[in-house]
Parts: C-alpha cells; structure tokens; sequence
C-alpha cells in the first residue's frame, strides 16, 4: 500500500497553484487535508500524476463571520472549526455534524472544503452546507472567482460542478438567523464512520408559530445529498403530530441505493425516523429561539 | 479446594512444601515486565529488526478473481523495472517445493501460491523482490496475467451440490471430507425421546485482525543451504515440520526465530507460514535477503479467517428438559484449500462436542467443503464458536419449545461437581469444576430476579429487550492427537500415533548469579515473560524483576517440541509447568551445593530472598556465591555433580492419549469453564443492539496473575463481540471480497463496548500440577452465541444469523422478512 | 513554490522528537516510513495505511495526526513527535504509568498511537468525561484490550495532571 510516483509541487500563493492546475487539468489533484486522496493514492485507487499541495498557502486557513455568514477557508481543518466556539455558535448545525465526520485525529487534518470538493454522498459536511443554501467559492486562473450554490455543487457520486483548473478557496455557511431551529441526526455503524443515512434539518419559525421555512436534507440516500422538497409544509402551524407526514413526504421521492450496510427499504426507514427526530429537535430549539425573540 | 472471589484476589495452591519466610508471588497482580519497553516506543516488532544487511522488498501480486486458470503470466516488463531484482512466479514455486502435507485422505493440493488456477480472491500469482516497497509495488503492476474466469463456488451449501465446478479437480467433489461417528445409545436416547427440537445454524466467517500484520524476513544462506527465517509467527507448533517438508531440506536447515514481541494475533499468525516458504523460496531465487511486511488489504483478503460452519441438529429431550441424545450434521468451510492445521476447527472440539451438559449420546456427521474462499485456521476460540453456537442455541429452543425457563434447562443438564473428572461422551475427560456453584454466581452478579423483572416490564412498555445466557467448557492444552480423528481408524493406524501437549523452557545462572529463563511460548501479548518471573521467582526465591525472561524463539537454540507455540491457551496449564519444573531442577541444583558448603541436609536448605539457608539460620549464603561456585570453582561440587548451571525441562499431561479404536479423544488437557448472562434492548427503528448488562464468571482454575487473567476476559470479550454484532468476512456471488479495508471490517471500538462484570469460581484443575486452566478463549467462545440467544429472546426469533449488524435484525423485525445478506 | 519530479528527491529539515534531521525524501514516501525507516523511530507502528487503526498516530506541530495520511515532503520545517517524547522506562509519564497499572496494553501494538493522542488531547481537554475518551479512541483500534483499561487509564491520567 504505497502511493505510485508523482510530482510534487508546493505552491506558496494561491496564484501559483491556479496556473499548476490549468496546466496539468486532469493529471493534477490537489492535497488539502489528505484524509481521503491519500488513502485512495496508497491502495492506488487514485494514481494523480501531480500533486498540488495547497497546505502552505497563506491566509487559506480563515474562518470568519461576515454578512450573516460564517467563511471558512480552504485550508480551515475540521478540527479548527471545533475549537471555536464563536464558529459553533454562528453555525449551529455545523457544531451538531462535526463530531460526526470521522474522528478527532482525522478531524485535526482534513478541511472543511476538502470535504466538500470530495463530494462522498454519505458525507456530513456537504449535506449541512446543502440544507443550509450555502456556496462554495471556486477559483481559476482562467476564469476567476465564482460562488456556486450548495445546491448546485454536489452532482453525484464523488463527482462536482468543479471544473479541472478550480480550486475551492473557500466555503459560506449561513449564520443561525433570529426564529430558526437546527438539527442534525445520524445513524452508522460505528462511531466515526460515515453516515448509513443522516439527516440535517433547518426550521424557520415566525413568531406567531408559523413555520416559513423547512428544510430538510437526506445523506447516504442517493448520489448526493438530497433536498426533500417540503414547501407545502411552509406557512403553517406546525405540530408534533404533523411530523410523521412531514418526515414521510421527505422520504417520499428517494431511492436509497442497496449494499453491504443497508437495503433500500433499510435505508428510507432509517431516513423516515431520522427525519422525524431532526424535525422534532429542529422545531424545538426553533420554538426555544423565537420565545427568547420574544422576551 | 474450590474458590469463589472477585476479580482483584486470587486462590493460590502452594507450590511447594510451605515456607513462611518464602513470597508468594504466583497469583499476584504482579505489574508486566513487558510494559515499560512497550509504553515508550521500544518494542521489538518484527518490522523493527534488521537481521540482515542489504536486504531486500517484497510484494505479492495476487488474484483479483475468486475462480480463473491462469491463461498467461509475463513477468519480463516487471523485471526490466530499474530496482526490481526478481519475480517469482507458480512455476518457480512447483519446482522447488512439494505441497504441503494435509491432514485428510482426499489431499487437495495446496501450495503457498497459485500455480496455474486461481481459486480465491487475493491468492498470491507472483512476488517481486525489489530494492524497496515502493518499487516492488510499481512492479506489480507491471506483471501481465491472463485469467480465464471459472464459476465460483462460494456458499457451503452451493459446495455441497454435485454439480458444483470442483476446486480441486483430482478430488472431484468440493466435499472433500466426510466422517462419522456415533457415541453412546443414540437410537435409545432418540427411541426414548418425548420431544424433539430441531434447527439449522449457519455461523458466519470472520477473523482475528491483530492490528500488527503478518511479517516475515528471510534469508537463504547458500553455503549452508539453510533457510533462516524471522516471522511473527507464534509456532513452531507441527508447522515448523510442515514447511521443511514443503522446502525439502532437512528440518535443521529450515531455522525461524521469533522476535521479542508481536503485535497480536488471536491465532491467526499461526497461518504466516505459507509465507515463511513462499518469502525464504523468493529470496533463496533473489540471491538477497528478502523482508516481506503484509498490508492490510493483503491482510483482509488473503491472511486467514475463521471457518464459517452450517450444522442441522436435531435433539432428543424429555418433557422435564433433560437432553437425551444430540444429531449433528456439520458442514465446515475452509475456503479454497485445507491449510494445517485444519480440519482442526471441525476436531478440535470433538470430544467435548457435548459441551458442559450430561449429554450420554451423540451422533456426528462431519464434512468439509472447499469453495472460493480465503482459507481458514486458528482464530480466537477456535472452533468453540461454532461448536457452541449450536449448542447453546439448542438449549434455548429447547427451552422455548417445552415453555421452561432457560435457567432450569441449563440447570437440569449441567454437570454436577461430584461427577468429575467426568468422561464425556466422545472423549474429553473434564478434570475438574463447578458448574453450578459458576451459574449461581453468574445468577447474583446478574440480579437475575430483577433481570427478569426488567424485561418483563420493558416489553409491556413495548420494548425489545431480551435475555441470553451461554454455559460453556474451555478447552485449553491441545492434544496433538485429536486432529488424527479426522482420517478413519486404518489410515491413522497407517500412521505413527500423536499424542500430548508438550511444551519446553530453560533456566540459566550465568558466574555472577543472574537468572535468565528462555521461552518457547511465542507471547502476543499475554504476558508470559511477567509470569514466567513470578513463577521462578517463587521457586528460587527470588523477586520477579531479578529474573531475565527471554521471548524470543529460535527453533536452532531453544528448547521446543511439536506443541511448543502460542494457541490453545496453553500457557497456563502446559507451560508454565515446564517453566515451574525447569526453576525445580536449578532449585535442587542449588540446594545440592549449599547443603554440601554448609554441611548439612539437603532437605534442611531452603532458597529465600535470595540466599540458600540453612533450617536453624547458622548459614546464608547469597544465591550468587552458590551458583557461583558452579562456574568459578567446579572442585567445590558435590561429587559427580556438574558444573555450570542451566537447566531444561519438558513438560506434557501424561493422560492425553492418541484417539481410541473407538473415535473417542481427549482433545484437550484441562478445561475451564464460563457462564455469561447478557441482557439486550434492540431499538426497532433502527435494529441496533444495545447490550445493557453482561455477566461473565470464569473457571480458570488457579489464577497466576489475576490481572493478567482479567485482561485476556476483556479482550476474549471484544472479540467475541466483534463476532456477534459486528464483523464478517462477506463476498457477494461471484467470490468477491466486500470486506476488503478497515471501514468495511468493522473491529468495535472502546465507543460500541458495553462495560462487563468479571466474576470468578475458580476450581483448580488436579491434572496439572499448578491447577491453572487456559482463560483467554472462553469468551471468543462464548459471547457470539450468548449475543444471540439475547437477541432471538428479545425478538421472539427462532433463527438468528451473526452478524447481529443493525440492517440485519432490522430486517428480522419486518413482516414480509427477507433474509439480509 | 517547492517542486520535486517523480524520480527526484527533495531534502527535507525537520525536529523529530526533539532532535534536528535532514533527509532526502522522494515525494510519495509516507510520514509513518520515513520515521521508522531514516528517523529510526520505531515507536511509529503501521497498521492499515489508510488511517483507520491510529497506530501510526504522531503530533505534527501539536496536532495528534494520521502519520500514514501524510508525505514526509509536507514536513519540511515541522516539529515532529512521537512516543519518544512522553516519557522513558525508568521516568515514564503519568499516561504511561497509569497504562501499566491498568493493564491498558497487552501486545502493545496500538499503544504509542493512542498515548500520543490522549497526551495531545488531554491538553485540550483537561478535565474530560468518560464519554469523551470513549469517542477520543474510536479513532483508535486495539483487538487486545477490550478498551476499558485504556479509558480507565486516560481519565486516571487526566484526574492526576489536574491535581
Ligand atoms: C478513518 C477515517 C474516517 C472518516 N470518516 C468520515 C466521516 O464519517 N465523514 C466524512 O465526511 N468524512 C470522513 N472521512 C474523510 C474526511 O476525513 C476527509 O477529511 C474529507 O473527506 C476530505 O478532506 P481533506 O481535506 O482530507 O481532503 P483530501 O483528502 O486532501 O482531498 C479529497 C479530495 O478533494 C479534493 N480537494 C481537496 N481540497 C480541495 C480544494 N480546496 N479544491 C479542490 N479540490 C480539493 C482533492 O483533490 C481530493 O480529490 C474519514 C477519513 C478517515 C481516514
Ligand atoms: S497505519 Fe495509519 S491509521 Fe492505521
Ligand atoms: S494492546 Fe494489542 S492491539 Fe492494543
């Protein structure tokens, strides 16, 4: 288990490393945390022929609150946003689905955004920025800077609206806003190891009860994280004896794959509880925000 | 003679005549020698010797096919590779070595790598040998082989049909073993039967996973024509004898050594030995001295694993609970050869197939299959998980069946104290125990009444929780005989008879008077050096930390035998006897000299605190003025005594013989005892089971070091854990590997351990003379099926299959259940 | 901007545990090589090179990491440590005696791994729960133990810096 030959380079700006992956396109992989690409390199399931190592690019390690929303830089490791609490606070689903990836030897290196441009369906990360409509910044020597919603970013298995000569600089976590309520639930096999299924959820409340907002997001369930549409749910009193239906309706239009951890049908229960427990936690901590709103 | 206690203080049988002034240190929680080396960085693992210089790399190209014949194989690109100093490939192979030797009468032809068919995913097809890793791994990919794909043959009950492509085309059927036996009067316990229970049990396949892999450093050495070999390997055990045969070189020539310390093993290192001869031929062809450190993809895939076994069985019982008469058809999976030790899996519970009940008769059918699966061997309980399985889950349907509770069937056939040593039916002689007194014990440690209570009350409130126990003897001290019972009585007539147990050690006092002890135990991490120490120490009277004890094995320069090695928990009962008897011979050794120095009785000296003294105290002589007289001052001897001062003995249990002309064997030297109580909820939303209580109570006879004793529970119990709701080496239809890394080998981690309580009723075994019984196997044995019964009891299931992952009891809750693979 | 071709080799300067080594690296040699084969430092153990067992577990600059997830080349100028540090046989530090009283370790494979982690951790978290050790060590496999010494043998430590 020995990563085959590469070039190496270390690039010292962000300049720099643009202009490398404009000229080796698809022979080129850049190295953040290393958590996921080394593994891969030493079974030589990836064999790059250059590697771009982004770990001495300065300033990339930024975490920041800045108009409503929580930046984190390309080289911001897991871990870093754990020692924040200024961040976990900011970012209240981020704190719930951090624990969650991996573990804290594993969280000590690799980066938020690594995480994101890794684009594995069963991941945390990717699902928590999906459910909050975050963006991802992507960056190329030829184009330059762009913002790509969450939304848009994960296309499926392993696989991104990232183009060849883009980097992730960075990535926008929209900050916990005033009536809102966040949960994220997860069930796998051991602790540390990805999600079998995981749910993140966001609920908005007005402050008469009134849910404005719901969303819901399901990992493990498909080729990328998955929005439940559930606006019909908007605009209403919400109960928790609506929550059974509303976690139904999540589930309603997925069709979880099948394999060694879980059948389909596995899987959508799994994904029917876990929603509905999100959505009770959610709902919760949304009433406990908008009674301190109205106090 | 019988103790109860709790897990801090032990029962001790005086060694020897009593001596007030003399410490006791055997059955002392004595603090490990080993640790202090191993805590700050400074263990000997084989990856951190350097035997020889200039050595050289290998890896091992292997088989991404379950089932092909191999069409082509051009290794020249890989050796026009700047580095790459050979290739060895099947050819080479067949040409310098024989098969190995296998241990039925179809013998199916097993060599340490593939020759022109494939037969499992991950078989080794060639080895480049090159200046480092790096390369050789480069190399690899640069072997080009053609495979022409065959149909595999995967589950145990696919090998048992006719049609079925056969592994081993001069055998021609993939069973290629199939004996029967029959003990008491089946026909009048199955005549006399007033109900009958009847089931089919599948036991699942999975592994030891040491967290150090295999590792093997050879050198040929032309001039000598002698293979010298350092592994991980915990033998020599009949496996030293199996390799010289395969390299054809007289066994004098075949010389392993042992390093200090491996990294775990469980068993399965045992299995490293294909390798030896496959890496001492690589570097016999290289020229070099070849090192070869397994990874852990060629570890998951290719190292070794527990047989996975389907046994349909079928009891006779009376209405009261009482088991007349046991039917067992048992299909054993070794994968794609019959590697040696196996069949042992299938044998080496055989006289003790009627586990810790007063069972009088029982008919065995007992076959082997090959299908395209890793092969299997020694794996933490070894055989005793599946054995157990079957019994255990018979006891619980035959309770469900008769509407008892559990505890009065178990209670009702459990061997009472009087009736040993008790002759069981196929063999085992059950020195000695006390069943009941353990069950009660386990029963309090549990609060079995509130126990009860809890579950009822939970399952009103619509809960899934369930009760599991498990009663099981612990083998330990493997007879080398019992595996013959696998050929029938004229061929193993055809044979020499085997028999015994033996192991070696050996104590030297070099001039200034220090002690050092050599083993040939081959320690993973049990703690035989701490032992040993204790053990020496008390009989020379001594402190342990004044006694050197030495792990390394060198089959050139230590004392061993056919049984020496680690497995079989048989430290405790075999070698530390010899240990003991070896400290005898230079105690007597000692006494002899001082009573002619002071002039008086020999039976008037006595060794303490490191002095030999005299009964009225006139003389004390220091230990090293004694054994120094031995070396500096030969004239100062008794008559005829000879100097120098190094002692070895060798030590086996006199009663274990060969198989009778009747089947029936002893198949083990002593054996323990353990009851396990478990208490379980299953969440039914997501099928995850939680264990809320575990009650183990051990017989291990005479404790030698409690701790120690106590550790080799814990991890029996992580590992059998592991068995129960976690790992399982799984291959889909077509013979691929879908457990092939870490992540999809799920080993528990401390967060999926449930906290257990440790209880003792330790009865001293009177067939071996410190009474100490194997310990760190019941558990592995145990846990899998007790898990189970806890499980089928929560669910209200009659069938359960390990492992016991969450999507799997998930599926059992479902009402149109499909059986999750 | 630092380049090495496939073939080359890059010379490296680095602390490792403590002492100042310069090496000539190739780009692809692992962390965890490099440290038991040029750096000798044998208490680094390999166990699945791809960062599941934690016994190859170093502080690189303070952090507890997977030595078999890095490049030696991403070291260059980084302050390296690994059990060598904590403490030796005859003045080990309390981690190491507290697994030594618990019988926290059996073989003694995935030992160095998990002291570094918990020294590294403990520093963080001074004062952690039962549960926290717990999860601290998923990132860590030990098929000897059952864990339950090691845990007990963390919080021991723990309560002991604390006094
Ligand atoms: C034992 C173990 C358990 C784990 N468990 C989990 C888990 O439960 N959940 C989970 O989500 N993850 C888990 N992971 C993976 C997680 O740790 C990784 O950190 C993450 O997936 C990748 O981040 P990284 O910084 O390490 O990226 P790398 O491994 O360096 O890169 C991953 C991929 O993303 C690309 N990439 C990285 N950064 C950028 C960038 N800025 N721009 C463009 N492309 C980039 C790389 O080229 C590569 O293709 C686990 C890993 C291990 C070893
Ligand atoms: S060897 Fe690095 S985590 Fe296993
Ligand atoms: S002590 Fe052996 S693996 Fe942990």
């Amino acid at each position: 288990m020995k990563p085959a030959p590469f070039d190496y380079y270390c690039p010292r700006s962000l300049d720099e490393a643009l202009a490398l992956l404009a000229q080796y396109g698809d022979e080129a992989k850049v190295l953040a945390g290393g958590q996921s690409l080394v593994p891969a390199m030493n079974m030589r399931l990836a064999r790059p022929g250059v590697i771009v190592d982004v770990n001495r690019l300065p300033e990339a390690a930024v975490i920041e609150r800045c108009d409503g929303s929580l930046r984190v830089g390309m080289l911001a490791r897991q871990a870093d946003l754990e020692r924040m609490p200024v961040a976990l606070d900011a970012v209240p689903l981020l704190a719930q689905a951090l624990p969650h990836v991996g573990h804290w030897q594993t969280r000590n290196r690799g980066t938020v955004c690594g995480s994101l441009a890794h684009a594995d369906p069963s991941a945390e990360l990717p699902l928590a920025i999906v459910v909050l409509d975050g963006a991802i910044e992507a960056r190329s020597s030829a184009r330059g800077t762009r913002w790509i919603a969450a939304g848009q970013f994960f296309e499926s298995y392993f696989q991104t609206a990232l183009q060849n000569d883009e980097i992730v600089v960075g990535a926008s976590f929209p900050a916990r806003r005033e009536g809102w309520g966040y949960a994220f639930e997860e069930f796998a096999g051991r602790h540390g190891d990805f999600a079998i299924v995981a749910v993140a959820c966001a609920v908005a409340l007005e402050p008469n009860g009134v849910a404005s907002e719901v969303r819901l997001g399901l990992g493990g369930v498909a080729d990328k994280p998955h929005l439940a549409p559930l606006t019909a749910y908007c605009g209403r009193v919400l109960s928790q004896r609506d929550l059974p239906e509303i976690a139904n309706a999540a589930v309603a239009d997925i069709e979880p794959p099948s394999d060694l951890r879980g059948s389909a049908r596995y899987r959508r229960a799994l994904a029917t509880n876990l929603a509905q427990r999100a959505l009770t936690r959610a709902l919760a901590s949304a009433r406990t925000a908008c009674d301190g709103l109205a106090q | 003679m019988e103790a109860s206690r709790a897990s801090e203080t032990a029962t001790v049988l005086p060694l020897t005549a009593p001596n007030p002034a003399r410490r006791t240190w055997v059955g002392a929680a004595t603090l490990r020698a080993e640790d202090p080396a191993l805590l700050t960085g400074e263990g000997r693992f084989i990856d951190d010797l350097s035997p020889f210089p200039s050595e050289h790399h290998a890896a091992i190209l292997r088989s991404p096919y379950a089932h092909a014949r191999i069409t082509r194989l051009d290794v020249k690109p890989a050796l026009a590779l700047e580095g790459v100093t050979a290739v060895i490939t099947g050819a080479d192979v067949s040409a310098a070595c024989k098969p190995f030797p296998v241990g039925i009468e179809t013998r199916p032809v097993f060599y340490p790598c593939a020759i022109d068919r494939v037969r499992y995913m991950g078989e080794p097809v060639a080895v480049v040998v090159a200046e480092d890793r790096y390369i050789a791994e480069d190399a690899l990919e640069l072997i080009d082989v053609g495979y022409d794909p065959l149909a595999p043959v995967v589950e145990i009950e696919d090998a048992l049909h006719a049609d079925s492509l056969p592994l081993h085309e001069a055998v021609g059927s993939n069973v290629v073993h199939d004996r029967s036996f029959a003990y008491g009067d089946v026909d009048g316990a199955f005549a006399n039967a007033e109900e009958f229970v009847e089931a089919k049990f599948v036991f699942p396949k999975y592994a030891s996973t040491p967290i150090e892999t295999y590792g093997v450093i050879a050198h040929y050495q032309r001039a000598a024509d002698t293979y010298v070999v350092h592994a991980n390997f915990h033998g020599p055990f009949i496996l030293h004898s199996l390799m010289a045969q395969a390299l054809q070189i007289p066994s004098n020539r075949l010389r392993i050594v042992v390093p200090p310390d491996i990294g775990g093993s469980y068993g399965i290192k045992s299995a490293v030995y294909p390798y030896i001869v496959l890496i001492a031929l690589a570097s016999k062809i290289a020229g070099v001295p070849v090192r070869w450190i397994e990874d852990r993809i060629e570890h998951l895939c290719a190292s070794s694993s527990s047989t996975d076994r389907v046994t349909w069985a079928r009891a006779a019982v009376l209405k009261d609970g009482t088991i007349l008469g046991l039917h067992l058809d048992q299909v054993d999976n070794t994968g794609a050869y019959v590697r040696a030790p196996e069949p042992a899996c299938l044998y080496r519970m055989h006289g003790t197939v009627t586990g810790a009940y007063r069972i009088p008769a029982v008919a065995i059918r007992n076959r082997l299959v090959s299908t395209n699966k890793l092969p299997t061997g020694l794996n933490r309980g070894y055989g005793g998980q599946e054995q157990y399985f079957t019994l255990e889950r018979l006891v619980a349907l035959v309770a469900k069946r008769l509407g008892l509770d559990v505890i009065e069937v178990v209670r009702r056939n459990l061997l009472r104290k009087e009736e040993f040593p008790y002759h069981a039916p196929a063999g085992s002689v059950y020195d000695s125990g006390d069943y009941h007194a353990a069950l009660e014990h386990a029963l309090e440690l549990a609060d079995y009444p509130a126990l009860m209570a809890g579950r009822e009350s939970a399952r009103a409130e619509g809960r899934l929780v369930g009760i599991g126990i498990g009663c099981i003897v612990e083998p330990s001290g493997s007879n080398m005989g019992y595996i013959s019972i696998a050929l029938p009585k004229d061929l193993r007539d055809r044979s020499l008879p085997k028999s015994g147990c033996t192991e070696a050690a050996t104590i030297a006092i070099d001039p200034l008077g220090a002690v050092t002890v050599r083993l040939s135990t081959t320690p993973q991490g049990q703690g035989h050096r701490t032992v040993a120490a204790q053990i020496v120490a008390q009989e020379l009277g001594l402190e342990p930390k004044q006694v050197e004890v030495l792990a390394e094995l060198d089959t050139q320069t230590s004392a061993w035998s056919i049984a020496s090695g680690s497995y079989s928990s048989r430290f405790a009962p075999v070698a530390a006897v010899a240990i003991r008897n070896a400290a005898r011979k230079v105690a007597y050794k000692l006494k002899a000299i001082a009573a002619h120095q002071f002039g008086v009785a020999f039976e008037d000296v006595d060794l303490v605190e490191g002095a030999a003294r005299s009964a009225d105290g006139t003389h004390v002589t220091s230990l090293k003025r004694i054994a120094g007289a031995a070396h500096w001052n030969p004239s100062s001897l008794p008559d005829g005594m000879e100097p120098g001062i190094y002692e070895t003995a060798y030590y086996s249990i006199g009663l274990l013989r060969p198989p009778d002309d009747d089947d029936r064997v002893d198949s083990s030297a002593v054996y323990g005892f353990v009851v396990d109580l478990a208490l379980v909820e299953v969440d039914s939303r997501t099928g995850r089971v939680d264990v809320k209580q575990y009650v183990t109570v051990h017989d291990s006879g005479t404790v030698l070091n409690p701790m120690i004793v106590d550790g080799q529970i814990r991890g029996g119990f992580a590992h059998g854990l592991g068995g129960a709701l976690f790992e399982e080496i799984a291959y889909d239809e077509n013979g691929t590997l879908r457990s092939g890394t870490l992540a999809d080998y799920p080993i528990p981690t401390a967060s999926e351990l449930p906290t257990i309580v440790i209880g003792h009723v330790d009865v001293p075994s009177p067939f071996t003379p410190l009474g100490a019984k194997g310990v760190g196997e019941g558990n592995a044995m145990s846990v899998p099926v007790v898990i189970a019964n806890a499980v089928a009891d929560a669910l209200g299931a009659n069938e359960v299959r390990l492992p016991l992952v969450p999507h799997r009891v998930w599926e059992m809750l479902q009402p149109n259940a499909v059986e999750a693979r | 901007m630092s380049y090495c071709s496939k073939d080359g080799r890059t010379t490296i300067s680095l602390e490792v545990d403590g002492k100042r080594v310069k090496a000539a690296v190739s780009p692809r040699l692992l962390l965890s090589d490099f440290l038991r084969g040029p750096c000798a430092a044998k208490g680094v153990h390999v166990g699945c090179e791809h960062g599941v067992c934690g016994a190859c577990t170093v502080r690189v600059d303070g952090q507890a990491v997977r030595a078999c997830l890095m490049l030696a080349i991403q070291t260059d100028g980084s302050r390296v440590e690994t059990v060598k540090v904590l403490g030796i046989a005859d003045a080990m530090h309390p981690l190491q005696e507290r697994f030594q009283a618990r019988h926290a370790l059996q073989c003694g494979f995935c030992t160095p791994g998990i002291l570094i982690s918990a020294q590294t951790y403990l520093r963080e978290h001074p004062a952690p729960t039962r549960r926290d050790i717990e999860e601290l060590l998923s990132g860590h496999l030990c098929r000897c133990t059952g864990y339950t010494p090691i845990v007990d043998a963390i919080l021991d430590a723990a309560e002991l810096e604390r006094r």
